[in-house]
């Protein structure tokens, strides 16, 4: 007994000069370690290398300037293979192993409801950098990609004005298109219209000679097409080969799947996208942004919306950490509740919502042409991810780690 | 909306998944169906075959000499496979499992590194044609005609010609064939080529029609197992009447309740018909026969 007792006592007193190394070395070299989750081969890889990509650029660019209070940033990336259960086993590994003070991670929806709950588990602080279907309210999480309030608020009067009042769903069969579709369908209800009618894809489904004639029979004004992964995007160059020649809007299109690049034109003629970031947004902050990763990636097909908001979640981080003085997330979300957490993105100048954790961005409304040239029609600035807070969601007072959706909104207090 | 009009539309949707399940199976249908080797790589040689003809149709070459090229660059790759890895597994099949499995996820990740996450499209040829209210692709109809071809020749090849009979009689007692002088090692290798050059001409037909991606052989593959695996080990009597089953099933339930409806329709058709017909479609007419 004496012996273990005198082991441990060695052993306590090893570590307590390890604790005590650290803290000295940590304000020289201790790195601040970022774990990145994205999908770098599979479904989903031609939409999310980019981001990987973004996140590289912007640490490099911060670890040039002196790093974050003197401190490197150092990336521990894994390729989550477009897999649910990958997300779920590499967030455990980066949060227990590798310790890292913040994961930025996922594309689709279901991804981050696989890894969400583990990231609340250990206690972590992640960054959801994708435009999804909202209504997450969860202290563990910020979000900088645009939500339905931002896209379809926008999107949908506007097609409904130009091209009429009956409107058709494709949808991708998972949370996400089933949740938009039901964004979807309240913002035509408010707006006067009717839905003509609704489908929901299993993803992998590549056919859709039938989808195709259902809508012909529906006879919609315009298509909302909210379709996902690389094998659904065949839909475009099927519908143009049978002249189905409507109208569609899309949240998710062009802005992540680039499919103007991908397919032959005119495949995706007359489609609308309400997106916060695309490489054509002529201004000069995004012109900028643009040369500079083609600078660090020169054969990157195509630099989406994805990749801006994974890039600005890295300076945002930074800027957080800097005024909280501290990696800890009690301390960043102690910043946030200030309200006045922005920057001068290459979209516009974007701020996080204190009571959602989600930002506020600019939303360009993108039409593609026959020849499948970009230009925008519209564009809405500042436009505030609000549903939430009104909806009464408010992270500053109680984080109930909980999605959201119309149809089940927030417990009334 | 009269009935000429519904009768055309169900008869295209028949036609374009009937289509879809025979070009994705007929190559399988050789190397699994007859020669027992169950190969998760018949994915990637239908990507092979598509992104060949891609390639060749973005460098100038029209579209049928793009097909032609793709198929003929994924048989030679069958050729190269059956020689380096498949020869050596004939007598464990279930080792064939791994082996292609891992060549599936080798082929996959090495073109995304080598090629890219996505391939330019090259666009679908000959626009569209009206009938009642509905607009219709002229390419699904030459996809339909090409599906029948497939078939035709296949039942032609194994049927009619020396090769064929060779071919059947190596596959069924190999030791037989051999003591009759047939040179049997030669005769597992062309078939093996002809399944994945069947493939690679699957891909290169559905090529125009859909997205260009490393995973793309994945939205092929469960048809094409599902639709051997119910036809049974003759290539033709198996593969066409599994083919028109499934794809009544399909179309019907898809047309009536989408297409989630159409997929659960396809996979409770394929257990009914793999619990009342265990040798597939193709034992049970042979059985017949006898």
């Amino acid at each position: 007994m004496s012996k273990s007792v005198l082991r441990g006592l060695r052993a306590a007193a090893l570590t307590g000069t390890l604790v005590f190394g650290s803290s000295l070395a940590q304000a020289a070299e201790n790195p601040i370690k970022l774990g990145v989750l994205e999908d770098q081969s599979g479904d989903f890889a031609a939409a999310t290398i980019g981001k990987v990509h973004a996140i590289q650029l912007a640490a490099d660019e911060i670890n040039k300037a002196g790093g974050i209070m003197g401190r490197p940033l150092e990336l521990v990336a894994y390729d989550t293979q477009s897999d649910n259960t990958r997300y779920q086993e590499f967030m455990r590994r980066v949060l227990q192993r590798d310790k890292v003070d913040v994961v930025f991670a996922g594309f689709s929806s279901a991804s981050r409801e696989a890894y969400r709950p583990i990231v609340d588990q250990f206690n972590g602080f992640a960054f959801y950098n994708n435009q999804y279907e909202g209504g997450v309210c969860d202290g563990h999480m910020i979000v900088t990609g645009a939500v339905p309030e931002q896209q379809f608020s926008t999107l949908i009067p506007y097609m409904m004005e130009k091209y009429g009042k009956n409107v058709y769903t494709l949808a991708a069969d998972y949370n996400f298109g089933q949740i938009s579709a039901e964004w979807v369908r309240k913002i035509v209800k408010e707006n006067g219209g009717k839905m003509a009618g609704e489908e929901f894809i299993p993803l992998g489904v590549s056919q859709f000679s039938q989808s195709i004639q259902n809508i012909q029979k529906a006879k919609p004004d315009f298509v909302v097409t909210l379709l996902v992964g690389t094998a659904q995007a065949s839909y475009y160059e099927q519908a143009a080969s049978a002249s189905v020649n409507l109208p569609m809007a899309s949240s998710v299109n062009v802005g992540q799947g680039y499919e103007h690049k991908r397919f032959k034109p005119p495949s995706l003629k007359d489609m609308y996208v309400t997106t916060n970031y695309i490489e054509e947004i002529d201004s000069p902050k995004s012109k900028e942004f643009y040369a500079k990763f083609k600078a660090k990636f020169p054969s990157e097909p195509y630099v989406n919306q994805e990749a801006e908001n994974s890039y600005l979640a890295v300076y945002l981080y930074k800027q957080m950490v800097e005024r909280a003085k501290s990696t800890k997330r009690e301390d960043i979300r102690k910043v946030i509740a200030l309200g006045d957490v922005c920057m001068e993105a290459p979209e516009g100048k974007v701020c996080i919502d204190p009571k959602s954790q989600h930002m506020s961005h600019t939303i360009y409304l993108a039409k593609v042409g026959a020849d499948h040239s970009i230009s925008f029609p519209k564009t809405w600035e500042d436009i505030k991810p609000y549903w939430l807070g009104e909806a009464g969601c408010d992270l500053t007072k109680k984080d109930p780690m909980a999605q959201y959706t119309p149809s089940n909104p927030p417990p009334k207090p | 909306m009269d009935i000429a009009t519904l009768a055309f539309s169900a008869l295209y949707q028949f036609g374009d998944a009937f289509a879809f399940l025979v070009l994705s199976a007929c190559g399988l249908a050789v190397i699994f169906g007859m020669m027992g080797v169950i190969n998760l790589a018949h994915g990637e040689f239908i990507m092979c075959g598509a992104y060949v003809t891609a390639a060749t149709v973005h460098a100038g070459l029209p579209l049928p000499l793009g097909i032609l090229a793709g198929t003929l660059v994924s048989a030679l790759v069958g050729v190269v496979v059956e020689l380096a890895v498949i020869r050596h597994l004939y007598d464990r099949p279930l080792d064939t499992i791994v082996a292609t499995w891992g060549l599936s996820l080798i082929a996959t990740q090495g073109t995304l590194i080598m090629v890219g996450s996505t391939m330019a499209g090259v666009g679908t040829p000959f626009g569209s044609f009206q009938v009642g209210a509905y607009s219709y692709s002229i390419y699904r109809i030459v996809l339909f005609g090409a599906a029948l071809g497939v078939l035709a020749a296949l039942y032609a090849l194994f049927n009619w010609t020396r090769f064929g009979v060779l071919a059947r009689a190596t596959i069924q007692v190999p030791h037989m064939a051999a003591a009759l002088g047939v040179d049997t090692r030669l005769i597992y290798s062309l078939p093996f080529a002809c399944g994945a050059g069947l493939a690679g001409l699957a891909g290169g037909l559905y090529a125009p029609t859909m997205t260009l991606v490393p995973t793309m052989g994945a939205t092929f593959i469960m048809e094409a197992f599902v639709t051997v695996v119910i036809g049974g080990a003759d290539v033709f009597l198996g593969t066409a009447p599994a083919g028109g089953v499934l794809a009544v099933v399909k179309s019907a339930m898809t047309s009536w309740q989408g297409q989630l409806f159409g997929q659960i329709g396809l996979l409770v058709a394929v257990i009914i018909v793999v619990r009342v017909l265990p040798k597939g479609i193709s034992g049970f007419v042979l059985r017949e026969r006898t």
